[in-house]
């Protein structure tokens, strides 16, 4: 147990590098979806900035920075200004309660690789991404704009739908679990099968919930194919018609860092976090966890790119239909499923 | 630790809010966020109680309020859009059709 | 771990639900009004926390502010507020709800004066890292029943939205 000093301090720092690396990561991923979908569709990307255009990143934060912030005079003001921080604190936040790896022993201290080991760890994360709706859906309103108030109104639908099959999806881990916290679920996926199968729960019957898990995921950070609420070519840009510079930077930021939340969450709870192969000598079987946990995330939001390189978008009728009607009772299904499989092998 | 007298005294306050706004506003939306206040207020007296006495019941209590809040606050507000499509108004004192 | 500054989040923590809880009410807009209920919610899922309640607050955020106050936000967008801003926002009904202030004032007088013999204070906490195990238990269990007609209370209010709201079933 560490003194009350010492556990701020370790805190302080922890939250300050995964800040850091969260902040790169959302840059870096905005530079990789540009570059991939670029070569998807036999452009090069951005190739001036720097060498392969990896200094891109930069350069658009500094675009972003020097542009004109724009107030439009018929907005209602204050929500206006507080929707993108809503937005980006909310989506922010969700990191805290994530675990990177096994705890790691400096000067003899135990400090777990996580700014916070929560007990109700999956519940704070599911909470903090429900309330980023917020930050569309009073962008939408306070921007006075039809547009605007359309991409909210879907916004808001869409992420409350979706929620639903996106919490029961999480369940059949949960049970297999027994717990909350995060890092007692990536513990529970340690080990193989028959000596090569890891026991990551993708393996473990829960493929159709990865399956619900991805297509909520897909719905609730909007993106394509499931990007209704910012639709280009029906609503200009949705909720973020009318913000400019900074404040749409946030917003921009805040949809980034989602993806990573849903990456990293997808990581722990179903491809085994940061269990791998473990090989070499010492100082190396201490970075491998960090190594395999960033190469499972990377490998999800190349899905996502990948997906929205090669999917149409979905009508708004179809995404609503394809959310209550097929993927609600399928979670449900695989709920029922799994608790019946758990208990008759218990 | 705060006593819980202090909890209750919190719990109290909001539910007063909550009757106040019930009361005096004249806007349906907010006169169900009043209620929907309310209930918070019984809220936290439940775990307050539970957290004082041991009993886990209260917090399991809290569960089957927030059920009623939630049932409550959908058939609410699709009252509210109905009553708004035929009458366009949010004002309770509109609403009258039944008094001459 | 074990609390710290208790006070401290607790003063903060109800300063911010009683502010969110007058704002809903003074607020003429009734989007600022449904902001100021969320801050209250969030404020009390804190409190649920300091009162060794952890699945109650993280359902109480999930539940009421990133659902219930979702469907307010909804459906303040779909009507026009612009003309009930204008009207009058308050009832003429002061009387009763003086009345009502009154009752509850010295309801909570009692209460304060009364506290010390009737909740002696009890330092023990509960225990918190089983708190959703014990509650699964209690809710399949003891309150079976009570659950099961909550599952059908959703179910009939789920068909009187719809009901109500579609315009052509």
């Amino acid at each position: 147990m560490l003194s009350i000093q010492t556990f701020l301090i370790v805190a302080v720092i922890k939250t300050l590098i995964a800040l850091v690396v969260l902040l790169t990561a959302v840059a870096y991923t905005v530079w990789l979806e540009r570059k991939v979908v670029g070569h998807m569709q036999n452009r090069w990307g951005p190739t001036r900035v720097g060498p392969f255009g990896l200094l891109q990143p930069l350069a658009d934060g500094l675009k972003f920075i020097l542009k004109e912030d724009l107030t439009p005079p018929h907005v209602n003001k204050p929500l206006y200004i507080a929707a993108p921080i809503i937005a980006m604190v909310f989506a922010i936040t969700s990191i805290a309660v994530i675990p990177f790896g096994n705890p790691i022993t400096v000067f003899g201290k135990q400090i777990p690789l996580q700014i916070a080991d929560v007990n109700i760890g999956l519940l704070i994360i599911l909470g903090i991404t429900s309330m980023g709706v917020y930050g569309v859906a009073l962008a939408g309103w306070s921007s006075n704009n039809k547009y605007s108030l359309l991409g909210g109104l879907r916004a808001s639908a869409q992420m409350v739908s979706y929620e639903i099959s996106l919490g029961l999806s999480l369940i059949g881990v949960l049970i297999l679990a027994g717990s909350f916290s995060l890092k007692d679920i990536v513990d529970a996926q340690s080990g193989v099968f028959w000596g090569f199968i890891p026991k990551w729960n993708i393996f473990q019957g829960q493929i159709i919930a990865f399956f619900i898990y991805l297509c909520s995921a897909y719905a609730e950070t909007n993106r394509i194919p499931f990007d209704l609420p910012e639709a280009e070519t029906e609503l200009v840009a949705g909720y973020h018609t009318e913000y400019s510079s900074m404040k749409f930077a946030m917003f921009f930021i805040s949809e980034y860092a989602n993806m990573m939340t849903v990456a990293c969450l997808a990581t722990i709870l179903f491809l085994g976090g940061w269990h791998g192969p473990m090989f070499g000598p010492a100082l190396l079987q201490a970075v491998l966890p960090l190594v395999w946990f960033g190469l499972k995330v990377f490998c999800f939001l190349f899905l996502y790119i990948w997906v929205r390189g090669t999917l149409p978008r979905f009508r708004y009728d179809q995404l609503m239909a394809f959310g209550w009607k097929f993927l609600l009772p399928l979670a449900i299904a695989n709920l029922v499923i799994t608790a019946l499989v758990v208990a008759w092998t218990a | 630790m705060v006593p819980l007298s202090y909890y209750l005294m919190l719990s109290g306050i909001l539910f007063a809010c909550g009757i106040l706004g019930f009361l005096l506003k004249r806007n349906i939306i907010t006169i169900f966020m009043s209620i929907e206040l309310m209930l918070n207020g019984v809220n936290l007296s439940f775990v307050a109680f539970a957290a004082h006495w041991h009993a886990l019941s209260g917090q399991v209590f809290v569960f089957f309020v927030m059920v009623v809040a939630a049932a409550e606050a959908a058939v609410g507000l699709a009252i509210i859009i109905a009553v708004y499509r035929t009458r366009e108004t949010l004002n309770v004192d509109q609403v009258n059709l039944l008094k001459l | 771990m074990n609390p710290v500054a208790t006070p401290f989040f607790f003063y903060l923590l109800s300063t911010l639900a009683i502010l969110g809880g007058v704002m809903v009410i003074v607020r003429r807009n009734a989007v600022h009004s449904a902001i100021a209920l969320i801050v209250t919610l969030l404020s009390v899922a804190g409190l649920y926390l300091m009162l060794y309640a952890p699945f109650v607050a993280g359902v109480q955020i999930i539940v009421y502010a990133g659902g219930i106050m979702v469907l307010f936000l909804f459906v303040i967008m779909l009507v026009n507020i612009d003309r009930s801003m204008k009207e009058r926002a308050f009832n003429k009904q002061w009387w009763i709800a003086i009345a009502a202030a009154v009752a509850l004032g010295a309801l909570f007088v009692s209460v304060f004066v009364k506290s010390k013999g009737l909740f002696p204070e009890r330092g023990l906490p509960l225990a918190e890292e089983s708190n959703t195990q014990q509650i699964g238990l209690y809710l399949y269990g003891n309150y079976m029943f009570a659950f099961e007609i909550a599952s059908l209370l959703l179910l009939v209010a789920i068909i009187g939205a719809v009901v109500m709201a579609k315009k052509r079933i």
